[in-house]
């Protein structure tokens, strides 16, 4: 057996990316011995840290498009998603309507279905088809006279699948009805159009775009005032109190620039080598494509492996340094089937595996996993095993 | 050096397995198996908690290895919970942990981490294993009686002794709780597991009333009198004294048999056996020959060894045979439960009994 060879290929950048190096930079002033960071405070100090997130206020609203007081900060994505969704309901008092697809991320759909089962509020979820996408007209005939918000991803987490958000946005923007956009896949992998349709919240989460974990945006259109989750002193225009994280949204704004400027590379370079990753993987016998061919998004490159457990799989790959995923983890660390491959009806006697690439992989990164995942799969398949 | 995969329950036998292999140089992983879908945040004892799975994580955390978690409660609920069930509502005594070993341990996961290419899979069990010069493997009682395991092993065959390792079974459970004190690892004193993991209120006979509902039958002395009704015969175990009801007898009642809905009592010595047959034989080398002598059997997880003679039917597949006590006679011998057959310190063997004979 191959034990640990070397250094490991990470092709796991839709769960976290690593650090870049500039956003470490930009963070270290605000995570240094001595360093006196409250951006509330009315001093001189106070005034410096609160520059410092002010300056990441514009870069990221320069690189969305929107204006710096639309920027607020978050604890990541779920809290972003939560503060919007929950938020806009409040808002329109007791009752009211949500509607989401069935393959939200769970900070979207464990949020929408907590307010139904423990506040009465009524929900629409909206399925997918078979490659994972969402028809902008069932959306739109699941808006009803009462319908507080509507949340749709850009892009699906597992599968890559890109929304036709261009279509949904500009249509509900017409009906009046608030659309959130959980876009912490898409941020960074895709333009973000957000132009004349400009959605009523978009949730952005650091990690997932070289940035620390622990931080993330609710971009909050400035007509919009949900109610709080979080109570307490009044920050980020009364939507999201607590005393700021200067060294976290500092590193943020320096991610989002980064991932900004990345853009081209990530459509062209990146691009090819998951394109050639996915042509080696789809040469193996029995393995297909899961999501849409062509809406999805550059980095990732989904497949269902026929024949296969996918914890042995996975387990195998770890082993010959291939860092991939399936499914996504319970609290005790196992794997299981996620709500997603249900939605599109994945098959079950597969083992379906995400990889997903970054700016830093390389070709022989590439061919290293194409080999891998061929060998493991060869020796799964004559292992004559019970299970 | 071999690369091993090491079941870690969160206990400290499985975690002190896993160091001793680390210790000898072997390429480690630990693997936890979930068992039960325990609802997250409500903490449980036994096995198959949060509080195992991140104890096992912990302890590989400081060993340095791989950890994983596989899921197999789709297999363990089918494969063990809902044998139990069914065995009980049969009106026998099943042992899940001898299901679990023989349909989950041994068969899913060894396939599992062979074809992951592991040379052996390790566990925490209290059983040694030695080596014949011509490769014939042996399953031995360990060094500390009191913690036997070849109960609930002794149907290993061959094939899963050689891919089997077994390394706290030469160390006496206080001195590994010590050695693992002196490495550091958090499961050095947890308190050993003693009731049925899928049933951590230990109330089996409510775990099982939940499942199979109300089944009255009647309750029946040894002479044939009619003592009336009870709720379910799976409340009953052969050998069982309390809880009956029946105080009022001049002479203490124990459960002797359980026949569809019908539980007779009887009186202390109608529980003695004199011989048994059992079904389901297997043996981990080959069996015992015709009239051998020096044989013992064990009819529950940590009795007494009594002398035996055993005779293997003529059956085509041979899984099946009667086992004769030749000296003292075991008392409260439960359908159900197995039957361990042991040549000297050797377990050899064993079946599940079916049948029992005054």
């Amino acid at each position: 057996m191959t034990s640990t060879t070397s250094e490991a290929v990470y092709l796991d950048h839709a769960a976290t990316t690593p650090l870049a190096a500039e956003v470490v930079e930009a963070m270290g002033p605000w995570i240094a011995a001595g360093a006196v960071g409250n951006a509330s405070s009315l001093h001189a100090a106070g005034r410096r840290a609160r520059a410092a997130v002010e300056d990441a206020r514009d870069r990221i609203a320069a690189a969305l498009g929107v204006t710096p007081l639309e920027v607020l900060f978050t604890s990541g994505g779920t809290e972003a998603d939560n503060q919007a969704i929950k938020g806009l309901v409040w808002a329109g008092g007791a009752g009211g309507h949500v509607v989401t697809t069935a393959i939200e991320h769970h900070a979207v759909l464990e949020t929408v279905e907590w307010l139904r089962d423990h506040q009465g509020v009524k929900a629409t979820v909206v399925g997918v088809d078979a490659d994972g996408l969402v028809d902008p007209d069932e959306v739109l005939a699941a808006v009803q006279p009462d319908t507080r918000v509507v949340s749709v991803m850009a892009a699906n987490n597992e599968l890559g699948t890109i929304q036709p958000l261009d279509v949904l946005g500009p249509a509900l923007a017409e009906r009046g009805v608030p659309l959130h956009v959980d876009a912490v896949q898409a941020f960074g992998k895709v333009p973000m159009p957000l132009g004349e349709w400009q959605p009523a919240g978009l949730a952005l989460s650091a990690h997932k775009f070289n940035g620390p974990t622990g931080v993330g945006v609710l971009v909050l259109r400035r007509d919009l005032q949900p109610h709080p989750v979080l109570h307490g002193g009044g920050q980020e225009r009364g939507v999201r109190s607590g005393t700021l994280n200067v060294a976290g949204i500092v590193g943020l704004g320096a991610a989002a620039e980064r991932a900004a400027d990345l853009l081209s590379t990530v459509d062209t370079a990146v691009r090819a080598r998951r394109d050639a990753l996915l042509d080696g993987l789809l040469a193996i016998d029995d393995v297909a494509l899961n999501g849409h061919a062509q809406q999805r998004l550059p980095h990732n490159a989904h497949v269902g492996i026929g024949g296969v457990d996918a914890e042995s799989l996975l387990m195998g790959l770890d082993r010959a340094g291939i860092q991939c995923s399936t499914g996504s983890a319970c609290q005790s660390g196992a794997a299981r089937r996620s709500h997603v491959l249900d939605a599109i009806a994945a098959r079950e006697d597969a083992a379906h595996l995400r990889f997903t690439l970054g700016p830093e992989t390389t070709d022989a990164d590439i061919d290293r996993t194409i080999s891998a995942v061929t060998d493991a799969v060869a020796r799964l398949r004559t292992s004559t095993g019970d299970r | 050096m071999a690369s091993v995969l090491v079941a870690m329950s969160g206990g400290v036998d499985s975690s002190m397995a896993a160091a001793l292999l680390v210790e000898q140089g072997h390429d480690v992983t630990g693997v936890h198996l979930k068992m039960a879908d325990t609802p997250s945040g409500i903490p449980g004892k036994g096995c198959c908690t949060l509080d195992d799975a991140r104890d096992a994580r912990r302890v590989a955390d400081l060993l340095g290895i791989p950890y994983y978690v596989w899921d197999f409660a789709d297999a363990f609920h089918e494969r063990v919970v809902d044998d139990f069930v069914a065995e009980y509502a049969a009106g026998r005594t099943p042992n899940p942990c001898i299901r679990c070993n023989e349909r989950v341990k041994y068969t899913a996961l060894m396939a599992r981490a062979r074809a992951a290419g592991f040379d052996r899979l390790a566990t925490g069990h209290h059983v040694r294993l030695s080596t014949d010069d011509d490769g014939t493997v042996r399953l031995l009682r360990p060094v500390d009686e009191g913690k036997d395991q070849t109960y609930v092993l002794y149907m290993a065959s061959q094939d899963q002794l050689r891919h089997s390792a077994f390394p706290v079974g030469g160390i006496q459970k206080s001195d590994l709780r010590d050695m693992a004190t002196e490495r550091g690892l958090v499961t050095a004193s947890k308190p050993d597991s003693t009731d049925i993991c899928f049933i951590p209120s230990g109330n089996t006979a409510a775990f099982l009333g939940a499942r199979i509902g109300r089944r009255p039958g009647r309750l029946v002395d040894h002479d044939g009198t009619d003592l009336g009704e009870h709720d379910g015969a799976f409340a009953f175990t052969v050998g069982q004294r309390r809880g009956l009801g029946l105080s009022g007898m001049p002479e203490p009642r124990f459960v002797t048999a359980i026949e569809g809905d019908t539980v007779t009592v009887g009186r202390r010595e109608d529980l003695r056996v004199s011989a048994l047959t059992a079904d389901g034989v297997s043996w981990t080398v080959a069996p015992p020959t015709p009239g051998e002598e020096g044989l013992t059997a064990r009819v529950r997880y940590h009795g007494e060894r009594l002398p035996v003679a055993v005779q293997l039917d003529g059956t085509a597949d041979g899984t099946t045979m009667e086992v004769a006590f030749t000296d003292d006679r075991p008392s409260g011998v439960a359908p159900g439960q197995a039957v361990v057959v042991y040549r000297g310190e050797e377990c050899v063997g064993g079946g599940t009994i079916a049948t029992t004979s005054r």
